[in-house]
């Protein structure tokens, strides 16, 4: 299963390198990254493998919104399908 | 690959346009619970409801969480009471809406509906003793949602049922008017029923359905006006245009959810109902739209133009999206449970007549309007009479979900709380329609040749 990870918030340090080691720790795969920054506000989405992780769906959006909470952005956690259920005919 | 504009114009939908699933209804057939010893058929009904919604409203917030969009409402529609009940006597009926009530307080439903009858061409003993027991079953219970059907297209409309009808909403009201007349939200009557319908409070789950059914109704009244907004002053060909594009994005979440709720429950997957819905929040507003679309008001005229348009264009841009479409799908127009709609009625611009009028084009029909506690149950028989043969005539669904709020008058207004709103009391027509109403029997079913 796909999942889209989506940050919106305030640009500061360390922002993906957070996400990222956390990612790493669940063993769940970054499959495409992108961001911008436009006037200070960062703006990043990411395409992650959620099949090798062990844990289940609402652990991953927990503690997201944790780190979330921390760095001052909102972080979210979205299966795939719904992205490509409204864009995709 | 999804881009990340895709993704981002997804979660505006959701984060600031209030995009939502409104309801996963789970129609529950109770054909195989009737019995003429009222205490097992009341544990067969708690059994089956108990069994089958049990993980209804987990699986909802799951998939909600999963996906990032609100899934506001799980609730479960049963086969019309009056069937399930024809073998009891009078007294049991109230125990059965007790049973229903108890069933939707312990899997965690808010309302449950079904406590309904269908009486277009005549009631049986089950279908009167029903009636008879609705004003108290609403009163004494806390989530059951009652309809009765009392016209159809190929049958006509049954105006004893419409006489009674006044009666007993007159009767509920006063019952609850300690609460503002709250019995009266949760009774509908009907022209044309749908047997799929899964939203409040005319859900009933038909005869001709399976045994288990997830029905889902989309929303999105937001939606649609931030998508208007950007295309301001452009002509029609781009507002219908964009109402059909933005009608499909919503309708799409509609069928993942539904599809995704049906695999988990292991019950088979209904219909999309594709209606706008709104609710008393600030942007999710259907007459909100109407001010989008470039009228001042809601009730101004070119109103019933603005709303055949964003109906029309909801259910030409939804269809495509869903595999199955049916319920009522179309545009809803509650008083109470919209913020523009409530702000129209108290500016002078909507009236119940235009109302009236607009439910020609519409889903439904008068819903959720609060009128004088002491409008006599003639004249609310006259107005139900009027929407009803609205529906007949036209061979759509109408419906009447009027509250006459006992102790209040003209310019009041009442608070019903959550989703179901505040409501200014909305002025009648004060002249009489007694010996009309009073005549009985059933006017016959329409001609559908020479269409003027």
């Amino acid at each position: 299963m796909k999942g889209i990870i989506t940050v919106v918030g305030k640009d500061s340090v360390g922002i993906i390198a957070k996400v990222c080691t956390y990612l790493a720790e669940e063993k769940i795969n970054i499959l495409d990254i992108s961001q911008t920054i436009v006037s200070g506000w960062f703006n990043m989405m990411m395409v992650i493998d959620l099949s090798t992780s062990c844990h289940r769906f609402e652990e991953i959006v927990a503690e997201l919104n944790k780190i979330g909470e921390e760095k001052g952005v909102d972080i979210r956690l979205q299966r795939e399908d719904i992205f490509n259920s409204m864009h995709r005919i | 690959m999804i881009s990340r504009v895709e993704v981002q114009e997804t979660n505006k939908m959701i984060r600031e346009a209030n995009l939502d699933v409104r309801t996963i209804t789970m129609g529950i057939s109770l054909l195989d619970c009737a019995d003429s010893d009222i205490d097992k058929l009341n544990d067969k009904i708690y059994d089956k409801i108990t069994k089958s919604a049990e993980n209804l409203v987990k699986t909802g917030d799951e998939i909600g969480n999963e996906f990032g969009v609100p899934i506001v409402n799980k609730r479960i529609s049963v086969t019309p009471i009056a069937l399930i009940g024809s073998g009891c006597s009078a007294s049991d009926y109230i125990k059965i809406a007790k049973t229903l009530d108890r069933a939707a307080s312990e899997v965690g439903v808010n309302f449950i509906g079904g406590y309904s009858a269908l009486v277009q061409k005549g009631s049986a003993t089950g279908d009167k003793r029903l009636i008879e027991s609705i004003p108290e079953a609403l009163s004494v219970t806390e989530r059951v949602c009652s309809s009765v059907n009392v016209g159809s297209t190929r049958n006509g409309i049954n105006m004893d049922a419409v006489r009674q009808m006044g009666e007993i909403i007159k009767e509920m009201a006063f019952l609850t008017k300690d609460r503002g007349s709250i019995a009266c939200a949760k009774f509908v009557v009907f022209c044309n029923a749908v047997e799929d319908n899964p939203f409040m409070a005319g859900a009933f789950h038909g005869v001709g359905e399976k045994e288990r059914v997830i029905n889902v109704g989309v929303s999105g009244p937001g939606v649609v006006k931030r998508a208007l907004a950007e295309v301001r002053g452009a002509d029609f060909e781009t507002l219908c245009e964009t109402v059909k594009k933005t009608a499909f994005k919503i309708t799409r979440v509609g069928q993942l959810v539904a599809q995704e709720a049906s695999k988990r429950l292991g019950v088979p997957f209904g219909i999309i109902d594709l209606s706008l819905a709104p609710t008393p929040a600030i942007g999710d507003s259907i007459a909100e739209i109407f001010h989008e679309m470039g009228l001042e008001h809601a009730g101004a005229p070119g109103t019933t133009a603005a709303l055949a348009i964003l109906n029309d264009n909801v259910k030409k841009g939804g269809v495509m999206a869903s595999s199955y479409v049916g319920g009522l799908s179309g545009a809803f127009i509650p008083v109470s449970e919209d913020h523009g709609m409530i702000d129209a009625v108290r500016a002078g611009a909507l009236s119940l007549e235009k109302l009236e009028a607009m439910t020609c084009v519409c889903s439904v029909g008068l819903d959720m309007l609060a009128i004088p506690g002491d409008t006599s149950a003639e004249t609310i028989s006259g107005i139900i009479a009027d929407e009803m043969a609205i529906g007949m005539i036209n061979s759509k669904t109408t419906a009447v979900r009027i509250i006459p709020v006992i102790g209040a008058n003209v310019g009041e207004t009442v608070e019903f709380g959550g989703l179901l709103g505040y409501a200014p009391i909305m002025s009648v027509n004060k002249f009489g329609c007694e010996a009309f109403i009073k005549r009985g029997g059933r006017i016959p079913a329409p001609i559908h040749s020479f269409k003027n």
